[in-house]
């Protein structure tokens, strides 16, 4: 039902059971929020989305009051910009003042709320909380004193991971954010995924930087170093240099990579084609013997840990290939390391990642082969710009290049494993071929795009109705698996993502951007899949040669010690 | 009489969510404090994760995650207390026994806890060590107070 409500004076339209914030963002008038996550239902805690209600002159916040008829309100009247204003002061009286040391500086919203509200002097000062920063994991960084407690990471943990890793300790003036019992992250239940960095309004969460060792090898000259970069990041980039969000830029990245120092860039894509045609052949197997269904994708290391901690029993489920990460990682140190003799110990390989877990993964025990780790380091996005800033590659002008042989071609069916949808996708089109001879009509699944949360599809494969189900968010994911839990069977393969989204969404991805970026991102994968020649996996020809010359066949001896893994149950603080 | 956390459980037979209070008071009285061991138990038998259980513990000064000292000082910070000056009497007693409120010294002699009021306000400002009341104390009186504890301890 549509009501009327007045805004500034000013009569505008609304639906009954809105928000004044949603109404508000509607018609394009801006209200500052800080505890607000689009989506999730409000919190009403950090008060900056105050308006005055015009009849009675209180203050009310909009996030979370409801529009009624004939609601008058202010957004801007010098009474709700003061208190704003105090509200802001009172947070930066407890907060160090090292913006300019901060990796959020010039890109964090208490810096832009305190510029917008003119903040200009100290009016309120007192002792500030000491607390020390937790470095303890391998992916993330919590530093509590930069912290202004709104909460949504502790809302992102458990709303859409399912995890709870973290939450409020103590009360009042002695509140902060942590783990139980004061532990660190490392032995917490975080599975790394990042989500809370990308909600995170200041530095109080930022992923653990590995920039240094990266440029000491890129120095030294006894080293090779070789870099690899995941499926979504060439369309994750563009935004960041002033290009319309979701422009491919594989080919200035090639070039960049180049400039700045690395000897050999390859493109995770083509580890991706080979995921699939060992999961395929797993998927295929499994079901020909009827033994361990559904076959859960292993690509998302935040799902991987998920599992071993919150659901071991379906651990026999989970495909046991390694990540296209660490399945490129292992394939450089051996198969390149051999054909270009190059010793392997003296290869130093990077990974660019939207992903922060992807750190956590790189240093997993059973990713290293006779003590050697088969990836050394990974950069996020995020710092990938500031590697490429911090170089000074204009990537505006740059004449685009081609990623090196033999791991540098992928198939548009590797780079879909950006996207929610795309390992299942491109599984299916593989699969479809080995066990019929022909093509998927058209190699497109559209039921399992898109953004919702589950997608689920029923393909016909000869004789067999293959059943396939997308989720990403590990909270959807442990409904899912508990259907199947409770007996539910007609699904043979499942793809979790722990990032709402899938990777285009990552938690290592550039700050401040919403759906619709995501959309973006996911249509210009969707776009090179259709311009793409070879759709599928299995006609990758670095791939076929890989098997021909080194591997033999999937899942065989070869494939087994370099491509596959296995997990353990993991007792964390839970 | 200590009761171990899995009888304690036994009386919580359609256990959930609003039960998480009660129960740790269980534990708490039952043990003196909040062992990490026990909040997981409590926790796997809840189903609430453990985050959220210790936020909710460290929300209230009546948990205690360390068992109380030989000597349990509770210092009353109610409002006639601190009228008179609890909360210096408070530092002092932090700074004789040097730990901070909460928390047990490393011999483990003393702990001290701070209550809101022991309903002596008569006496203020009021500890008790122990169940035992010392009233009107000042800064100069606590050294003694606990002084005379350590030589209990000691003989
Ligand atoms: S990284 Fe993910 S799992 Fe870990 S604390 Fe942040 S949101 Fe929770």
């Amino acid at each position: 039902m549509s009501i009327t409500i007045e805004v500034n004076n000013k009569k505008i339209e609304a639906k009954k059971d809105e928000t004044i914030l949603e109404v508000l963002n509607k018609n394009g008038i801006h209200v500052p929020t800080l505890c607000h996550i689009k989506g999730m239902l409000p919190d009403g805690a950090c008060r900056m989305c105050l308006v005055e209600q015009k009849e009675s002159g209180k203050l009310i916040t909009s996030c979370s009051a409801k529009v009624y008829d004939g609601l008058e309100v202010l957004t801007h009247s010098p009474k709700v910009t003061e208190a704003r204003k105090v509200i802001v002061e009172l947070l930066l009286s407890n907060h160090p003042d090292d913006c300019l040391y901060c990796v959020r500086n010039l890109n964090c919203e208490l810096q832009t709320l305190s510029e917008n509200l003119n903040v200009r002097e100290r009016r309120i000062s007192g002792k500030k909380n000491q607390l020390k920063i937790d470095r303890s994991s391998p992916s993330i960084i919590r530093d509590p004193e930069k912290c202004i407690l709104c909460g949504r990471c502790v809302r992102v943990c458990e709303e859409v991971m399912g995890v709870s890793a973290i939450d409020f300790v103590n009360r009042g003036n002695q509140s902060y954010i942590g783990v139980a019992f004061d532990k660190g992250l490392n032995i917490s239940s975080c599975v790394n995924c990042g989500q809370c960095i990308v909600v995170c309004p200041t530095g109080a969460l930022t992923e653990k930087n590995h920039f240094s060792e990266i440029i000491q090898a890129l120095n030294d000259k006894s080293k090779q170093v070789v870099v690899q970069y995941a499926p979504a990041i060439s369309v994750s980039l563009a935004e960041e240099f002033g290009l319309p969000i979701g422009t491919d830029m594989v080919g200035a990245l090639n070039a960049a990579l180049r400039k700045i120092g690395f000897n050999f860039v390859f493109d995770t894509t083509f580890a991706a084609d080979l995921t699939i045609m060992e999961e395929s052949a797993e998927l295929i197997k499994r079901v020909q013997e009827n033994k361990n269904l559904p076959i859960i994708s292993s690509c998302c290391p935040s799902w991987v840990k998920y599992a071993e901690e919150f659901v071991p029993e379906f651990l026999d489920n989970v495909s046991s290939c390694k990540s296209p990460q660490q399945m490129m990682g292992s394939v450089i140190k051996s198969y390149f390391a051999e054909k270009s003799n190059i010793k392997k110990e003296d290869i130093y390989s990077v990974s660019l990642m939207p992903c922060t877990a992807k750190k956590f993964e790189a240093q997993r025990e059973e990713m290293t082969t006779n003590g050697i780790s088969d990836v050394d380091a990974v950069l996020t996005t995020r710092e990938l710009v500031k590697f490429i800033r911090l170089y000074g590659v204009n990537m505006l002008d740059i004449e685009p290049e081609v990623a090196d042989s033999p791991l540098g071609t992928g198939t548009s069916a590797g780079k879909l494993f950006g996207t929610s949808g795309g390992v299942a996708e491109a599984a299916i089109r593989t699969a479809y071929y080995k066990l019929t001879g022909t093509e998927l009509l058209n190699f497109r699944i559209p039921e399992i795009r898109g953004f919702k949360n589950r997608k689920e599809a029923k393909i016909k494969i000869g004789d067999l109705e293959l059943g396939v189900a997308v989720v990403n968010g590990l909270g959807n994911a442990k409904k899912l698996l508990d259907e199947i839990s409770a007996g539910r069977s007609d699904i043979h393969f499942i793809e979790i993502m722990a990032c709402p989204g899938g990777c285009i969404a990552g938690g290592g991805q550039p700050l401040n951007f919403d759906q619709e970026a995501f959309k973006k991102r996911a249509e210009a994968l969707y776009m090179i899949d259709n311009n793409a020649f070879v759709k599928v996996s299995h006609k990758n020809p670095d791939v076929i040669n890989l098997y021909n010359n080194y591997l033999k066949e999937p899942l065989g001896e070869k494939s087994h010690k370099l491509l596959h893994t296995n997990y353990t149950k993991r007792n964390v603080l839970k | 009489m200590k009761k171990n956390v899995e009888s304690i459980f036994e009386q919580y037979p359609k256990s959930g969510r609003p039960d998480l209070i009660p129960l740790l008071q269980d534990v708490q009285e039952s043990y003196g404090w909040l062992s990490e061991e026990n909040v997981v138990k409590v926790s796997q038998f809840l189903d609430i994760p453990v985050s959220n259980i210790f936020g909710v513990a460290t929300f209230y000064n009546q948990f205690r995650f360390q068992p109380v000292g030989e000597y349990h000082i509770q210092v009353c910070r109610g409002t006639a207390c601190h009228v008179l000056g609890s909360s210096t009497v408070l530092k002092e007693i932090e700074k004789q026994i040097k730990v901070k409120a909460g928390n047990t010294t490393k011999d483990g002699v003393f702990s001290i806890e701070i209550v809101a009021c022991i309903g002596a306000c008569g006496l203020a400002p009021v500890i008790s060590v122990n169940g035992e009341f010392h009233a009107k104390v000042t800064v100069e009186s606590i050294k003694s107070i606990i002084d005379s504890y350590k030589t209990i301890e000691k003989k």
